[in-house]
């Protein structure tokens, strides 16, 4: 078997799992956020928090909690890292300095996890364990409540109530990601990912002389850390690094992990709204672009265009052996089509198309099928705006799952769509018209800029990967990816709860001949149309001047 | 105003709470039970899969090490040292930059671009030493023989593998630096040659640490 046979098998195999799995999951997700029952944990939970589960919320309130609970994750953070040469348990790391504290803080709590430090070198067990990895976890589920959220906001009629933030956010961490997490952890740790407490240690080499290792808790954060589509690696080459992706396999699984919430979360959806086809033909647009990404990286880094990989007889330099270019195109293509991040293979060194398409994933807002619950509300805003185009079109006012999308449901949809891309193109402009920012690119030419246009777009679309040759250690752009990781997670979600509250206040409108029917395959083919054209106009002379370029040159 | 600053305080401490109490949970409790479970069962995998030869630990079978000679006057990088099998470059990997008391095994690739004219020369200079390296008398090596993974430096710069084909290049100057037939070390490789996981997951590979313990063996058994 060649090894572009065994790339597809791969890509079939994973449609093939999460074709399974999405199904109990995304059922047992409806019981999690519709239940009126609670848990005992999630009781004591409540009470150490002091918050009534059960009152509704408006959506200001809902945002109130959201913005609440996640500054009060950044000061912790940050707070954390700045004590780390006081606190026991730190392998006598340093504490790491203000600058790089807020980016790291702000990159976690915004579900990013860009990473400017050097994990084995600057994070002790305190930090990585107790901040950065449960960041992965509740960033996560603070993303899921928006979506659910949202999704209440088109199943309820008249009533301003979106459900209570809370409640969404204990469920989410107690009954989705804890379970998923521990079995995920011991099946990667069964696999040959480290998990122990063990201080730096010495190993001996075979010709002699001493490794030395910084154990940790690797398998159960590197878990979180794709199955919250988080991305912040343990050690500096993420899950290049074998101790966080040692075999083929768990590369397949760590791939199937990023997937698995986002897929199960449109069944989620197609059931609270009442029409589980509804769900699936927004999956079966994110499914088709998923499927269009993989076939072109595949091809093209096959193919290995470029100067260095012709030289070389092949696209290896970044990559590595065991998962070879399949099991790397895969993962480049996930990772970027979700707010994920995490990369087993180095994106600055794929071919100029590669890296195109890796970039072209995160513009695209990630919603292919994107990171747990961005993914779902970035893509029904999509929906929102396709449904906007398709009533332009046949003169009728657009409706979707019995909702007008009036007036002020379209701003805030064309608002959303506009926050990201003047973040990624204002702070990559002021990047290159400053004197000093351009110092940091590794890479002379098309690729120095598409080097500081890849970190922008992965900091403000909250994907965290990168062309990892920019040095980010520095002032400029450890404050200015910190300020668009916020601005680009917490002012969409500021709208999407806006949105909410509108939809779910509406009396539905009955479905008459000609309302548009959202739940067939023609539908699924205008949002596709509508993210493609959309995102393409929006960053086509950026893509330009950069991948493109290179890709061409 | 009194009871906006009042209520935005009693929100902040609620999320603060929250915060604190899912710590607990995520980051202490969860962490603590994967630790207890994986050492339990799986110690080995958990700890790091380290390898015995000769009753002491050599490696890590998933951590990829240097082969090379003591270091030679003069010279600034040590040499490849030509009687074990070599593996993968590792020119992305860096030197501790903080908390310098420690000497960790670090991780980082190369981040050269496709068209980066240093990547290009790195590249051709890594033919050339390869070329050099396995050229013994009776088999000459060409530049069309080395394989992509040869001349690349992986992600992690870790690598423990290396192809089928890197390692079957290396078989005439294994054999002849250990006075091995070269069909006996060229078994060995074979012998050590993994196939794709179930037949289609990642790549045919061979750890490199693996077969220099079995070559070593096998030496000092002839």
């Amino acid at each position: 078997m060649g090894p572009v046979t065994a790339g597809v098998l791969q890509a079939l195999a994973l449609i093939g799992a999460l074709a399974l799995a999405h199904i109990p999951l995304g059922n047992h997700m409806v019981r999690v956020y519709t239940s009126p029952r609670h848990l005992r944990i999630e009781k004591w939970i409540y009470r150490g928090i002091g918050a009534d589960p059960d009152t509704e919320m408006r959506w200001p309130a809902y945002l109130r909690g959201v913005l609440a609970f996640s500054f009060a994750g950044v000061l912790f953070l940050y707070l954390l890292q700045r004590l780390q040469g006081v606190l026991p348990g730190s392998l006598g790391f340093d504490s790491v300095a203000p600058a790089q504290a807020f980016n790291t803080a702000a990159s976690f709590v915004a579900n990013t996890n860009w990473q400017s430090y050097y994990g084995e070198q600057t994070m002790g067990h305190v930090v990585q364990t107790a901040g950065l990895a449960v960041q992965n976890f509740v960033s996560a589920a603070v993303g899921m409540a928006v979506a659910v959220a949202l999704v209440r906001g088109f199943a309820r009629a008249r009533t301003g109530e979106l459900g209570n933030f809370w409640s969404d956010l204990v469920r989410g961490v107690t009954r989705v990601l804890v379970p998923l997490a521990v079995v995920g952890a011991l099946i990667l740790v069964a696999c040959g990912v480290v998990q122990n407490f063990s201080g730096i240690h010495e190993v001996g080499q075979f010709t002699g002389g001493v490794q030395q290792w910084n154990g940790g808790a690797v398998a159960s954060q590197e878990v979180i850390k794709e199955l919250g589509t988080n991305g912040g690696g343990y050690f500096n080459a993420n899950s290049a690094h074998p101790f966080e992706n040692p075999t083929p396999f768990s590369n397949l699984f760590e791939i199937f992990l990023i997937l698995l919430i986002p897929v199960a979360l449109t069944r989620t959806f197609g059931l609270m709204v009442g029409s589980v086809r509804q769900g699936y033909a927004v999956l079966a647009t994110m499914a088709a672009l998923w499927i269009g990404f993989v076939a072109l990286m595949m091809w093209t880094e096959f193919a290995h265009p470029g100067p260095a990989p012709q030289a070389a007889g092949g696209a290896m330099e970044g990559k590595e052996l065991r998962f070879g270019i399949g099991g790397s195109s895969l993962f480049a293509v996930t990772t970027t089509l979700t707010s994920t991040g995490a990369v087993n293979s180095f994106h600055s060194s794929y071919t100029g198309f590669g890296g195109g398409i890796t970039m072209l994933g995160m513009m695209l807002g990630e919603i292919a099928p994107g990171g747990v619950g961005s993914g779902l509300y970035g893509m029904l805003i999509m929906a929102v705006v396709a449904v906007f185009i398709a009533g332009l079109m046949v003169g009728r006012t657009p409706e979707y799952l019995g909702k007008k999308i009036g007036p002020r449901e379209i701003k805030l949809a064309a608002l959303y769509i506009l926050i990201t891309p003047a973040l990624v193109l204002v702070f990559t402009s002021l990047s290159m018209a400053l004197p000093t920012p351009p110092d940091s690119m590794l890479n002379p030419g098309a690729h120095g800029f598409s080097e500081i246009l890849y970190a922008f777009t992965s900091a403000a679309n909250n994907n965290g990967s990168a062309f990892a040759g920019l040095n980010a250690d520095t002032d400029w752009f450890n404050t200015t990816t910190g300020l668009a990781m916020l601005l680009g997670r917490f002012l969409p979600m500021v709208l999407v709860l806006a949105l909410a509250g509108s939809l779910a206040a509406q009396q539905p409108v009955p479905a008459t001949a000609g309302t548009l029917r959202t739940e067939k395959p023609m539908f699924s083919g205008l949002l596709a149309g509508a993210v493609l054209i959309i995102v393409g106009l929006t960053y086509f002379p950026a893509l330009a001047l950069g991948p493109l370029a290179e890709g061409l040159a | 105003m009194n009871n906006s600053v009042s209520n935005t305080a009693r929100l902040l401490g609620a999320g603060l709470r929250a915060l604190l109490v899912l710590t607990v949970v995520t980051g202490v409790l969860y962490p603590l039970a994967v630790t207890g479970a994986a050492q339990a069962l799986f110690r080995d995998q958990a700890n790091g899969s380290r390898v015995e030869a000769d009753g002491r630990v050599v490696g890590s079978s998933l951590i990829g090490q240097s082969y090379t000679l003591p270091p030679a006057p003069g010279r600034e990088t040590p040499a490849p040292d030509p009687k074990w099998f070599q593996g993968r470059p590792a020119d992305g990997l860096g030197e501790n930059t903080l908390n310098t008391r420690y000497r960790l095994l670090l991780s980082g690739a190369t981040n050269l671009a496709a068209d980066n004219p240093e990547l290009v020369e790195r590249i051709r200079a890594a033919q050339t030493a390869v070329i050099e390296d396995n050229s013994v008398p009776g088999h000459t090596v060409e530049r069309s023989d080395v394989p992509a993974d040869a001349v690349t430096s992986s992600g992690s710069g870790l690598d423990p593998h290396i192809s089928p084909a890197y390692a079957a290049l290396q078989v005439p100057r294994v054999a002849r630096n250990n006075g091995l037939p070269v069909e006996q070390v060229g078994k060995l490789v074979e012998k050590h040659t993994e196939g794709r996981t179930l037949g289609f997951l990642g790549e045919p590979r061979v750890n490199v640490l693996e077969l220099n313990i079995a070559l070593e063996e096998l030496a000092s058994r002839s």
